[in-house]
């Protein structure tokens, strides 16, 4: 899958670097140089915060989780399992990964909801990583506080119709 | 601007970094050294495996910050495009490729051509949410398809009204987002 995506990547640059030196030499030789720089400023964030994100991972009290998230848990659970969202470190895999775990240690499919919908939102790592340094602070700080009703909408949406 | 960004680069980088180190010697005084280089394998494996996307994501960023039109983007997703910039917003955002080293290069790239802040939170809202190539490669795996179909259904409409709070939030508070522009 990493590969498909990889080649779907390259082969999307590839088309923009060629509309690009199609205007001009100096816009081809002025974004390779743009993309390269980015990619080196970059670089160590991405080392430790990919690198650490397993030990970040490893050192989660899972069972804890589960045990949050039921489906009894109501309203509490809901907040919880947003709180627990934005704290998880690491890539896209410890999100879903914790949050299948907890849907299968017995958690509310809405706490789950909430769970990994608060984790898109508001992974700390994430934030951090990518988001603060690329986008203007002021317009990250208000897509945080705009975002912060989203994952009780979608919970409760699900809890309203009983789906999934 | 240069400046002020890379400080808040060094700042973030360290409080990862310390984190990091805490969690590893953690990791290492509780399960053994075994434990510690199983793990730091498969990250260094997922890292040597990710970085090619990444400088891809990063010449996409750079090259569509060239490319685009200014006055098409204004027109489309800027300040007066009303409900359809947002819902433009949204779908670029579900549809584009890549994870967030694409993403946040291109939605700066939207706000620096004059897509207004409505819209690119609508866009990287509906990215995180709705994405679908994080969908099928990571959620997919874990979840099976009827949750996944479920969550993502439930999600469709909040990139949208997001991206309508900010739009009323800067209103609201129209001469503190004047300054800081």
């Amino acid at each position: 899958m990493n590969l498909a995506l990889g080649v779907m990547l390259w082969t999307v640059a590839a088309a923009l670097a060629l509309i690009a030196s199609r205007r001009s030499r100096v816009l081809l030789h002025d974004g390779a140089r743009n993309g390269a720089t980015e990619f080196l400023f970059l670089l160590p964030r991405l080392t430790i915060g990919v690198i650490g994100s397993g030990f970040l991972a490893e050192m989660l009290p899972q069972h804890l989780m589960a045990q949050w998230l039921g489906p009894g848990s109501g309203p509490v659970g809901l907040v919880l399992a947003s709180i627990a969202g934005a704290f998880t470190p690491g890539g896209p895999v410890v999100g879903f990964a914790i949050g299948a775990t907890a849907l299968k240690g017995g958690a509310g499919a809405p706490q789950v909801i909430a769970y990994s919908t608060a984790w898109a939102l508001f992974a700390f790592g994430r934030l951090f990583i990518y988001e603060v340094p690329f986008m203007p602070a002021r317009v990250v700080w208000l897509r945080v506080a705009v975002s912060l009703p989203l994952p009780f909408l979608a919970a409760g949406a699900a809890l309203l119709i009983g789906r999934p | 601007m240069a400046a002020r960004r890379f400080s808040l680069f060094v700042r973030s980088t360290t409080i990862i970094a310390v984190l990091v180190v805490a969690a590893g010697t953690a990791v290492l005084a509780r399960h053994g050294s075994a434990r510690f280089l199983a793990v730091l394998g498969g990250d260094v494996a997922l890292f040597v495996g990710i970085l090619p996307n990444v400088l891809a994501g990063c010449l996409i960023g750079a090259f569509v910050t060239q490319l685009l039109p200014r006055d098409a983007v204004a027109r489309w997703v800027g300040a007066e495009s009303g409900l359809l910039g947002i819902v433009v917003a949204t779908m670029a955002g579900a549809l584009l490729p890549g994870g967030p080293v694409t993403v946040y290069p291109i939605a700066a790239a939207f706000l620096a051509v004059g897509a207004d802040a409505g819209a690119a939170i609508a866009f990287v809202i509906s990215w995180t949410l709705l994405g679908y190539s994080r969908a099928l490669i990571w959620e997919l795996p874990f979840f099976g398809p009827d949750f996944v179909a479920w969550r993502v259904l439930l999600a469709c409409p909040l990139p949208i009204l997001a991206g309508l709070l900010a739009r009323f939030a800067m209103r609201a508070f129209p001469a503190r987002t004047q300054e800081r522009a």
